[in-house]
């Protein structure tokens, strides 16, 4: 009976909630001690769209907000937790782990925020899954992980953990820019036979419903995510890819030029938020 | 057989005598259910953690059966009465015959 009673409860609580889509105001303090910046003024670039960029994080439910509350709590630390291992595990014809270059995994804070990046040895924009496979097979002598799967978000996510509430500030101008315009073109072609570009949701419709879900800024500081969803961890390449056959469109693939590319523009409309990763979202 | 299995425990350091503490459990598995199929259309053999226990000084708080509907990674959350300092002992019994387990230590502050 005292079930039921509370189910009803339950019930009764979310209708009205229900037909609200827009983004709350409730603050995100991690483990009682990282405070967050999950709203702030939108960056320079951004400013003729919109004032205001705000994390995911406002556009979930509270019972999801608070996942992402405590470590603990938190699905996706299982899998940070599991990268802590890699960290320190020599692999390669080198002989090396990762923390014989880099020592401890705090001190890798800062990194991830600063990401994806321009690499002068490269000659290109480099996201950090590329970097961590350029460390991987140049220095370690091992093979690279395939973009976005098991070991290599693993590995993101850790070094997203370590560098929570920085503030996201990757560089858009010098070397860069070319593909951080790139990747603004991108985010506002429309593609498929939906004809919707990012911008048709993100930009024009966030804080509506699109069919049952609800529409946020399609901010990426927060990757990578652990969705309830699939229960795992999801890449931003990989969710670009879901967005873009949901158009109905062919998609490029996890790791491509122009993905790289849309990272590099949507990450840098979140200048200014904290990193956030790993994130829990439905 | 299943691999990457780690339980993890939060248990408040220390409690008062008779405080109902809150205790959170995780194990991360792959809780296969034995429903699924592959790509050759073969079955998944099942593959869960069956069972949950939590004993405090021997005596059972707890006792869980768990069946393949639960998601993976299983999470328990509940609430326990600390009458005197001592142990929690959490154990997870797996279908293939592995047992992990877990103590936590209570001090009366």
């Amino acid at each position: 009976m005292k079930y039921k009673a509370i189910t009803a409860i339950a019930a009764l609580l979310a209708l009205p909630m229900s037909a609200q889509a827009g983004p709350d105001d409730d603050k995100l303090v991690i483990n009682g001690e990282i405070e967050m910046v999950t709203k702030t003024a939108a960056p320079a670039h951004l400013q003729d769209a919109m004032d205001e960029v705000m994390s995911g994080w406002h556009f979930r439910s509270d019972e999801t907000q608070a996942m992402e509350a405590d470590d603990f709590d938190n699905p996706g630390m299982v899998f940070v937790e599991k990268a802590l291992g890699a960290w320190e595990t020599a692999e390669g014809s080198e002989g090396k782990s990762c923390a014989d270059c880099h020592g401890a995994v705090e001190d890798m804070a800062g990194v991830k925020a600063t990401y994806p990046k321009w690499n002068e040895e490269a000659g290109g924009v480099r996201t950090l899954q590329m970097q961590m496979n350029a460390c991987r097979t140049e220095r370690m002598g091992a093979e690279a992980w395939k973009y976005d799967a098991g070991a290599a978000i693993e590995m993101e996510a850790m070094l997203s953990s370590v560098s929570r509430g920085m503030p996201v500030n990757v560089a858009i101008d010098g070397p860069a820019q070319a593909t951080w315009e790139k990747g603004k073109e991108l985010y506002y072609t429309r593609t498929g036979q939906l004809d919707l570009s990012c911008a048709s949701c993100h930009e024009e419709n966030y804080g509506n419903m699109i069919r049952a879900d609800h529409l946020s800024q399609g901010q990426i500081n927060g990757f990578p995510t652990y969705r309830l969803k699939n229960a795992k961890l999801n890449g931003v390449h990989s969710r670009f890819k879901g967005c873009i056959r949901d158009t109905r469109a062919e998609t490029y693939s996890p790791g491509s030029d122009e993905f790289v590319a849309l990272e590099l523009y949507v990450t840098s409309r979140g200048n200014g938020l904290s990193v956030e990763g790993p994130s829990v979202r439905n | 057989m299943a691999s990457g299995v780690k339980p993890r425990v939060k248990v408040p350091k220390s409690a008062a005598a008779g405080e109902a503490i809150t205790i959170k459990t995780l194990i991360s598995h792959k809780m296969e259910s034995g429903q699924r199929k592959d790509k050759e259309g073969n079955v998944i053999p099942r593959s869960i953690i069956n069972r949950f226990t939590c004993e405090f000084n021997g005596q059972m708080v707890v006792d869980v059966a768990m069946e393949p509907a639960i998601s993976t990674n299983p999470y328990f959350q509940f609430d326990a009465t600390v009458p005197e300092a001592g142990d929690f002992k959490f154990t997870w019994y797996d279908d293939d015959g592995s047992v992990y387990d877990e103590t936590k230590s209570v001090a009366i502050a």
